[in-house]
């Protein structure tokens, strides 16, 4: 008997042990690049890094503000691109797919998942940037947001899909049975009552959509062009710049690291920090609105 | 006897090869509660579930015979139409996770009405059906998720009744809810059959007795196939069962 609660004792040690490693890797990563960003701070302080659009290491200027912006700029348009059809895909996995089509749709979804960055960003290089190229606007070179965009929307689309798709699944048949009972068609309950109800699963998805978009590196570099600039239009028509290129957070820190020192190596780990800040955020605010929604639900 | 509102011939169902359901022919009364009892297994949700046809959510589900409502056929019906006409209650209380008002507006909502004034009406009536304004007049943005079992109930039999049914089925609609929940829906039931007709399974042979005007025993062999054993008045069920399976089954010998 002392025996087994001694078994009892060690294993739960063991695994509180293993819930602590992921907390203690994220705050010693944390506090890993806030020190190695501090230099930067300190010389140049937080808004001439971040309220700063010039990135000149050369001539020590460091404003990231341009990275910020293109970074977000981008996650948005692949949101904007992205969702409505991972949404979409969703539902017609959950709900209207029979099952022969299911069997070749998810996995086909989910595959996309397992392709490796570096094959989207070729794939973006050399099918997509030529194609956009074609469109007729002074100044367009086919590299910039708009390609990256394209490609950071399939690249989310797997997460969103499958966890949205999980979130549908997961409510319960009751409701479904109510809804159609009271006469409402399978349209009608599904945006009426199945939507709604996987909501914090659906926005659970979203917020792994924007991590993973935020995140993305290398497909970024190969096909955004990684011009330091604020994006703009490239003539008299304001759509055009979605053709404008940009540079995003991570690629910053990409292309740069390796011949980087110095304050010049400082400010990208800053540009690491605001990127650590921006998910942060996105975190936090999702978990607002989730709690808002429930705190209205209940 | 009233007219004759829910009708069903010769009517078989099958699960793929498996019959559940064998050669029913039975007529419920207009403006009556007709109870449905019988041992588990024997086919008596399925036999509900019929007339809103619900059983069509189930794939590989094939009918023989007739069923129908107003002396129409049922299968020939438009759901949508078919599910207005007759509303249902489940064994479960299942109020969607949205606030009392919009729990009760959901079905004239998905049905057109968009008019807020045509809505309150329709979510006050409801609500004073089921006998729970009272309850929740103050309170309708509060979630329907927030009230007792028996009030998620009598929300439930409100949101049916917003539909304007003229016939409502219950699932074994107290057999979650504790001995004061279920008295109070059975004397809503009382009450409704005034303007509705009304189909109840249950499991609770006290309730039929209590609550019913008819009774139909459904009972089934080690086929697992549910078959009408017999159908009679309520009282005349219980003080003199034809049939010998119904007087063991009533007086508790199994099931």
């Amino acid at each position: 008997m002392q025996n087994k609660l001694q078994v009892d004792k060690a294993v739960r040690t063991v695994l509180l042990i293993s819930a602590s490693l992921s907390i203690v890797i994220v705050v010693s990563i944390f506090i890993f690049i806030f020190r190695s960003s501090l230099p930067a701070f300190k010389e140049f302080g937080v808004q001439g890094l971040l309220g700063e659009l010039t990135w000149r290491p050369a001539n020590g200027s460091f404003g990231i503000l341009a990275m910020i912006v293109g970074s977000v700029m981008v996650t948005l348009m692949a949101l904007v691109i992205g969702v409505p059809l991972a949404i979409a895909t969703a539902i017609f996995l959950a709900e209207i797919a029979p099952r022969g089509v299911q069997a070749v749709v998810r996995p086909a979804v989910q595959l996309l998942a397992g392709i490796p960055s570096v094959v989207y960003g070729l794939f973006g290089m050399v099918v997509l940037v030529p194609l956009i190229r074609r469109i007729p606007v002074a100044g367009n070179s086919g590299y910039g947001l708009l390609s990256a965009a394209i490609v950071l929307a399939v690249m989310i689309l797997p997460t969103i899909t499958s966890i949205s798709e999980d979130a549908i699944r997961a409510v319960p048949r009751a409701y479904t049975e109510a809804s159609l009972a009271l006469g409402a068609t399978h349209l009608q309950t599904i945006f009426q009552v199945l939507l709604p109800a996987g909501k914090s699963g659906i926005v659970a998805a979203l917020i792994l959509g924007i991590g993973r978009a935020l995140g993305e590196t290398m497909a970024m570099i190969m096909v955004i062009g990684n011009s330091v600039i604020l994006p703009a239009p490239l003539n008299d028509n304001p759509l055009t710049v979605f053709l404008s290129q940009a540079r995003t957070l991570t690629g910053n820190i990409a292309v740069e690291i390796n011949y980087a020192s110095g304050l010049h190596a400082s400010a990208l780990f800053a540009t690491g920090v605001v990127l650590f800040m921006l998910i942060m955020i996105v975190n936090v605010s999702a978990h607002a609105f989730l709690n808002r929604s429930n705190a209205l639900a209940n | 006897m009233n007219a004759i509102k829910l009708e069903t011939n010769a009517y078989s169902l099958f699960y793929g090869k498996f019959r559940a359901l064998e050669d029913i022919s039975l007529k419920i009364p207009e403006k009556q509660v007709t109870a449905i009892i019988g041992p588990s297994g024997c086919g008596k949700s399925t036999f509900l579930r019929t007339f809103n046809r619900m059983n069509d959510l189930i794939p590989g589900v094939r009918t023989e015979g007739q069923a129908l409502l107003d002396g129409e056929d049922i299968f020939s019906m438009d759901v949508v139409a078919l599910r207005q006409r007759v509303g249902m209650v489940f064994q479960k209380p299942n109020p969607f996770p949205k606030s009392i008002f919009d729990n009760v507006a959901y079905g004239p909502r998905v049905n057109g009405i968009r008019d807020k004034k045509a809505l309150d009406e329709i979510v006050e009536t409801s609500l004073r059906g089921a006998a729970l304004w009272n309850e929740v007049k103050d309170n309708l943005g509060k979630s329907g998720l927030a009230l007792s079992g028996g009030q998620q109930q009598r929300l439930c039999i409100a949101r049916a009744l917003a539909v304007k049914p003229s016939v409502i089925l219950m699932d074994e609609p107290a057999a979650s809810l504790d001995p004061i929940a279920t008295q109070r829906i059975e004397e809503l039931i009382r009450q409704l059959v005034e303007e509705y007709t009304i189909v109840i399974v249950t499991h609770n042979m006290q309730q039929a007795g209590r609550v019913s005007d008819y009774t139909a025993f459904f009972f089934t062999d080690e086929s697992r196939t549910g078959k009408l054993v017999e159908f009679n008045l309520t009282r005349k069920i219980f003080t003199n069962p034809q049939d010998k399976r119904t007087e063991d089954y009533i007086t508790g010998r199994f099931g």
